[in-house]
């Protein structure tokens, strides 16, 4: 008999792998498949203990290739059903991501980014961004979102599950090495008791009733004859994740407004540029820091707004410009100087963000 | 007045005649898979997985839900709808190229856990929609457009035993057996022994089904005969390689 699951609210000092797989719990997930990579591991170790607990399911598949085309099965089959992956392991989910985009499939991906290409290390980047939001032979109908740390890894991760059954394209959540082996404080709490209102999955096959007769028969495929056939197809997608973009992007900002120049990052190195926020504001500097939380779609209108009322920007980041060839792409034709700082698949500490923001602020 | 020919009942009928081409023995194989679900009276809890390849044009063959799923991955897929809704019942249908070559690794994953989904592999002895390629089941000699002079097995190997590497490595429980076009009532009486051996939930089911493919093999009904019948026997043996319950068939059993 499996137990009854009972998140007391509370303060927790977990490791982001565990934080992962309580949130997957919280937010009902049935099934997880999965297959190890460092440093993503854990979430796996985690839900094989919890899972049989609470009457859910694990599988470890053969590679990433199944982990992700079996995921696709699970929602499919009107399951909330999720993977983690990270680097070498991403590459491959691109595969079965590109049919769940295709066919609107309600997925969970959690990447927990390390150091890449190849197999580089298994410790920490920003590396993944581009494969994340826009890999796969598709245009990146996704939702991708950036977690700077434990809470958000926590929230986030059960907003993925509602955010991609409700508008059915796959969600992620993009974490990295830091935050999935570092332990930090958080609070754990059942979202119903938030007043997060938990979305129940449907299933996509295995409905009630005899095909053909009771019903027609449900028939998925990724295939199509013509060019028009696949166009109209693609358009109506491209269009609907068009719509709901501006409901779905959510962003962070500090004291934009009047600021001379605006930090811009993701994720954890948001941290960084947080600390050097403040410290440079401390130290009478007129300096700002945004952080778009999702990457795709991207908080597109305050982008723009950003850059059309400052005079620099600072992109900073732990890879080579992923995120910053997002941002330019949204900002093309503003008037702001775009400064970088880009350190792949190293981290980056407030004191080099601080030292780089006086370089600009004082270079004319 | 013409007379309709008999179709299985889980079937559909208005997207009759179905995409293959004529002497296809897609066909054929999906009309003993018809049978064998209506003889069983499961088409209300059937999943069917077709895959990329010449299979795909079945994804709206049947009254059946269907997902056709990335090449070599419908195994993957069903694995996952499976272990989702244990009480449905899960058909992964894919060419050789599929499952012997693109996908092998996760009909080895699945047989290996002894998944309780039934795989089966349609063996046209290469890769017929993208135009007749050299297959990992294409005989010794035979010509394709990526071995024009005919296979060498020095090198490219032999035809790929894939029911028999199955059958060595799927646990007890496991369903193994190869049928063939020209002997349709005993493919389908594989079939449903397959499709019962996932139903009694013993473990993995597979089987093969020696296929025709006239369009790249260039041959007329008694070519396409005789490939089948003497070329492809000689290589694939018909029958079954493992039931559960029973010693495991040997070569010349
Ligand atoms: C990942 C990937 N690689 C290659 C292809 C191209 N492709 C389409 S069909 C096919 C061959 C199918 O052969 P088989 O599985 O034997 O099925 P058949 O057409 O012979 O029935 C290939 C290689 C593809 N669609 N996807
Ligand atoms: S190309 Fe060959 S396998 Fe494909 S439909 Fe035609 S005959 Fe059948
Ligand atoms: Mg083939």
């Amino acid at each position: 008999m499996s137990e009854e699951l009972v998140i007391e609210e509370k303060r927790v000092f977990m490791t982001g792998n565990e934080v992962v797989a309580w949130a997957a719990l919280a937010a009902g997930a049935d099934i997880m498949y999965g297959y190890p990579i460092t440093p993503q591991n854990e979430v796996m170790h985690y839900w094989s203990r919890l899972a049989p607990r609470y009457g859910k399911n694990f599988l470890q598949t053969e590679d990433e290739l199944s982990a992700g085309f079996a995921t696709a099965g699970g929602v499919m089959a009107g399951r909330k059903a999720f993977t983690a992956t990270a680097g070498s392991g991403s590459v491959l989910m691109q595969e079965p991501m590109a049919m769940v985009e295709m066919m609107r499939l309600p997925t969970v991906t959690v990447v927990q980014q390390r150091g890449g290409p190849s197999t580089a290390t298994v410790i920490y980047s920003q590396q993944e961004v581009a494969l994340t939001t826009m890999g796969g032979n598709g245009e990146g109908m996704r939702v991708v979102y950036s977690t700077a740390g434990h809470q958000d890894l926590y929230d986030y991760t059960i907003k993925a599950f509602n955010s991609a059954w409700k508008y059915r394209f796959p969600a992620f959540v993009l974490g990295d090495g830091y935050q999935a082996k570092m332990r930090e404080p958080l609070t754990i709490y059942e979202p119903e008791k938030r007043g997060i209102t938990l979305l129940e999955p449907e299933p996509y096959v295995g409905r009630e009733g005899k095909p053909g007769q009771d019903r027609p028969p449900a028939q998925y495929r990724n295939t199509y004859n013509l060019e028009e056939e696949l166009y109209e197809k693609l358009m109506s997608d491209i269009r609907d994740f068009e719509k709901i973009s501006a409901e779905i992007a959510e962003y962070e900002s500090m004291h934009t407004e009047g600021a001379e120049l605006v930090i811009i990052a993701h994720g954890i190195v948001f941290r960084a540029v947080g600390e050097a926020v403040s410290n440079l504001r401390e130290q009478g500097l007129r300096v700002g820091g945004f952080r778009p939380v999702t990457l795709r779609p991207l908080p597109a209108a305050q982008i723009k707004d950003l850059v059309a009322g400052v005079k620099k920007i600072l992109v900073v980041e732990s890879a080579y410009g992923q995120m910053a060839r997002l941002l330019k792409e949204t900002a093309c034709g503003a008037p702001c100087e775009i400064h970088t700082m880009f350190k792949p698949g190293v981290g980056i500490a407030a004191e080099e963000v601080e030292e780089k923001a006086k370089e600009i602020l004082h270079s004319q | 007045m013409q007379i309709a020919p008999v179709m299985p009942k889980s079937w559909r009928v208005d997207n009759k005649p179905h995409k293959f081409c004529p002497g296809c023995g897609h066909g054929l194989i999906l009309k003993c898979l018809g049978k064998a679900i209506d003889e069983l009276e499961i088409q209300s809890r059937v999943i069917y997985g077709c895959d990329i390849g010449c299979s795909l044009l079945s994804w709206d063959f049947f009254n059946l839900d269907t997902v056709q799923a990335h090449h070599g991955r419908t195994t993957p897929v069903m694995t996952g709808i499976k272990r989702a809704r244990p009480e449905l019942l899960c058909i992964a249908y894919m060419g050789d190229g599929g499952g012997y070559s693109i996908g092998v690794q996760h009909l080895v994953g699945a047989a290996m856990r002894n998944e309780k989904i039934t795989v089966i592999v349609a063996n046209n002895t290469q890769y017929a929609m993208t135009g007749g390629q050299l297959a990992p089941t294409t005989l010794p000699g035979q010509k394709t457009e990526t071995s024009p002079y005919g296979r060498d097995p020095g090198a490219t190997g032999m035809p790929f035993q894939g029911a028999e590497m199955i059958s060595a490595i799927a646990a007890d429980g496991a369903y193994v057996a190869r049928g063939s076009i020209s002997h349709l009532a005993q493919l389908t009486g594989f079939l449903k022994k397959a499709l019962k051996n996932q139903i009694d939930g013993h473990g993995f089911s597979f089987v093969e089904a020696l296929s025709a493919c006239p369009t790249n093999w260039r041959t007329d009904a008694a070519g396409t005969w005789e490939f089948i019948e003497k070329d492809m026997a000689g290589y694939f043996e018909r029958g079954e390689i493992k039931v559960p319950g029973q010693k495991e068939a040997t070569a010349d059993a």
